[in-house]
């Protein structure tokens, strides 16, 4: 019977860490729908790119206010969770604070009342978030992608935050042995007397509730990241790592249409040759995207990275100006889209089975993707190196080379280039008559 | 204004077995639009002014893609790309220098992977950089103390991360260089950009560039400084929607130095 809880927690354990390996392998085979981009070069460009984007925050802090409080909740949230390395511990091994075992009192006092200081200021952070999501109502929190469960996990991720560190400083202030100690409960010392009339048992019981919540509480809010936005914990990591290190402005040139062209202007051309090795595939099936699998991987581990902040949409003068374009949409469309292709090849046995939805128009409509400016305004603000502009040219691709479905207008500029090598109806002929004018 | 502009083209420089220090891209707009041809010719008085030695390609310029790269038409843009190329190849070009942010751009950066290798200057930076050498002096002359504010565009900032050139030769003109609720980085675009300024704008509340025009009224300038020819014409729009156009004027750098020089 003694081990009764050691073996119920293991299993706890197992199941949680189990069910998120899972999605994770979900996951990464959602990703890989996306066809392949090399992204091996400047290996320490990238990590400066990480360690300060990422790691440092660097571009949250543009935004002072939202800044500072996430940098608060991110560091304690990741100090914080040292904590739970004890209570796995002790939960394993039947043992209590363990920590006190393994390190002097005044050390383990040290961390613990850093923690809780942490949990603190967390738990005022998240508050005030919370004011700024709901009562304060910040128009980028209020768009209209962000109804039903966006804006619901994005109240959700608070609360569990709020209850996560609440238990935790309950669970120190119910805990009568640390208590005693007087090390470390600087913070749980002032909640004591709210459990003033309680006995020891009672407290025990209190303590004993706390902690397994708490450490279920973890183990279900891992669980909950793949249906979040909150999986930017993670992704925003290898999302910053493979961020586009060119010049904003540069959009990549496709490889298939090079060839083609090289082949229509070179008059020694053979059109009959065999193609080489590897050149068959790498003419792709269509130009552009009209679903998830055309757009490359990164663009869909951007999708998955999306905090759904709308620092990008708040910044688009599409946007702002009441066009539907939105680019934080862009990404939102992706990762459902993707999620749903993702459930079909699961209940199909590993086989995506049409059904008859596509990225365009079910999901975005060429009235948000015309409205694009390309301005790179989204490209730049957005604190986790997400690409909202990739996705629209690639689909605007789509539109034009495969269904020659650009407005009239821009069929008329492009006209014009072929024929005069000017978006307007001039002859080249007379490109210099500026100079007498 | 009598004085002839000292035009030669490649061909000429080619025929007398020369090269010349730099290559001019007048861009479509530069060369067609009559706002924009106002201000291929100020910067050419600049560089006659300077004795650069520069060359127009004229009559082989051709478009660069922009505008059907972000519409989509890779196909058409590559075309031009590679017609461009070849032509910028058989005469040698090592560098080139343009007043619109997005031919220096395409040129820039999306030239190369096309075998079209070049260093390529926006306008403002060759301005500026014959201003370092010496070559070229300003003074305020009638700017001097002036309200200016500069609308970054998308192209040579953002996409370029070019923000400092422009505004330093506005300050050359000891005027007063204002800022925008919005510049440098967080500058807003005009509504031009991604071929925009080829079609009616999406059903919206707001046309972009009266956004933009109001944003630079709010802070008051009697100059409002633009370093693209479509910006430029976005700007004057927006100037015109809001019936100011008798108190600020819409001009681009190049404007700016050129007429300090009463040029
Ligand atoms: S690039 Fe397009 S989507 Fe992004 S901010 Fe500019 S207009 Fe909006
Ligand atoms: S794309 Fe970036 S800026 Fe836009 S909502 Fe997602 S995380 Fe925020």
């Amino acid at each position: 019977m003694e081990y009764l809880s050691n073996i119920l927690f293991a299993l706890i354990l197992l199941l949680g860490v189990g069910y998120f390996t899972r999605n994770v392998k979900r996951l990464i085979r959602n990703i890989n729908l996306g066809q392949a981009v090399d992204v091996n070069d400047n290996k320490s460009e990238r990590w400066r790119n990480m360690v300060m984007i990422a790691l440092g925050q660097s571009k949250m802090v543009r935004r002072p206010i939202a800044g500072v409080l996430h940098v608060v909740v991110y560091i304690g949230f990741i100090i914080i969770n040292i904590e739970v390395l004890e209570i796995i511990l002790d939960g394993l091994f039947g043992t209590h604070r363990i920590g006190l075992k393994l390190l002097p009192l005044g050390v383990y006092g040290f961390l613990i009342g850093a923690f809780e200081v942490l949990a603190c200021l967390v738990f005022v952070s998240v508050i005030i978030f919370w004011i700024r999501r709901n009562v304060i109502k910040l128009a980028r929190f209020w768009k209209s992608e962000m109804t039903n469960w966006p804006k619901n996990d994005g109240n959700i991720i608070l609360y569990f935050e709020m209850v996560l560190m609440t238990l935790f400083l309950v669970m120190n202030a119910t805990d009568v042995h640390f208590q005693a100690l007087n090390s470390g409960n600087i913070v749980s010392q002032n909640i004591v007397p709210l459990f003033g009339s309680a006995s020891e048992g009672t407290l025990h019981i209190i303590e004993r509730s706390a902690w397994w919540l708490h450490i279920v509480g973890i183990l279900i809010f891992l669980n909950y990241l793949y249906f979040s936005k909150h999986l930017h914990i993670l992704l925003a990591f290898p999302n910053t790592y493979y961020g586009s290190l060119k010049p904003k402005g540069a959009f990549n040139n496709l490889d298939s249409v090079t060839n083609e062209v090289k082949m229509m202007m070179d008059p020694d051309a053979d059109p009959f040759a065999v193609p080489a090795e590897d050149a068959e595939d790498e003419v792709p099936a269509k130009f552009g995207a009209s679903d998830v699998q055309d757009l490359n991987w990164l663009q869909l581990l951007n999708a998955y990275t999306c905090t759904e902040c709308g620092r990008c949409t708040s910044e688009c003068p599409a946007n702002q100006t009441g066009k539907k374009l939105s680019p934080r949409k862009i990404m939102m469309d992706t990762r459902d889209r993707m999620e749903e292709v993702g459930k079909n090849i699961d209940a199909n046995n590993g086989e995506f089975k049409e059904d008859g939805k596509q990225l365009l128009d079910d999901y975005i409509t060429k009235e948000e993707l015309w409205a694009c400016t390309s301005c790179n305004a989204c490209v730049e603000t957005c604190p986790v190196s997400i690409d909202p502009l990739s996705i629209i040219l690639e689909m605007r691709r789509y539109l034009v080379m495969e269904q020659s479905a650009a407005p009239s207008e821009l069929n008329n500029m492009m006209t014009n280039i072929e024929n005069n090598g000017a978006p307007w109806p001039y002859n080249q002929m007379d490109r210099l008559n500026w100079k007498n004018e | 204004m009598s004085e002839v502009l000292k035009v030669p083209t490649m061909a000429e420089f080619m025929a007398q077995g020369k090269q010349p220090e730099v290559l001019f891209w007048v861009g479509c707009a530069g060369s067609f639009d009559d706002r924009a041809k106002k201000i291929t010719k100020a910067f050419v008085k600049l560089l006659n002014k300077a004795n650069v030695e520069f060359a127009v390609l004229g009559t082989e310029e051709s478009c660069t893609g922009d505008p059907a790269k972000r519409s989509g038409n890779e196909f058409l843009f590559q075309m031009q790309a590679v017609t461009n190329i070849e032509v910028l190849n058989a005469y040698e070009v090592k560098k080139i220098v343009t007043a619109c942010p997005h031919c220096f751009n395409t040129i820039k950066n999306e030239y190369p992977g096309l075998g079209g290798n070049y260093e390529v200057m926006h306008h403002t930076q060759f301005l500026k950089s014959l201003l370092d050498d010496g070559r070229l002096t300003v003074q305020g002359g009638q700017f001097k103390g002036k309200r200016i504010t500069f609308h970054d565009p998308c192209y040579l900032g953002r996409a370029n991360n070019v923000y400092e050139a422009p505004r330093e030769l506005i300050k050359k003109l000891e005027a007063e260089l204002v800022e925008m609720k919005n510049c440098r980085r967080n500058g807003l675009c005009c509504g031009a950009g991604g071929a925009q300024m080829f079609k009616e704008p999406e059903k919206g509340d707001k046309d972009v560039n009266v956004e933009r025009t109001e944003q630079a009224l709010d802070i008051k300038p009697e100059i409002i400084a633009a370093g693209c020819p479509f910006c430029n014409t976005m700007m004057t729009d927006g100037v015109k929607a809001k019936e100011k156009e008798n108190d600020v004027a819409v001009m681009d750098v190049a404007e700016l130095i050129a007429n300090a020089q009463d040029l």
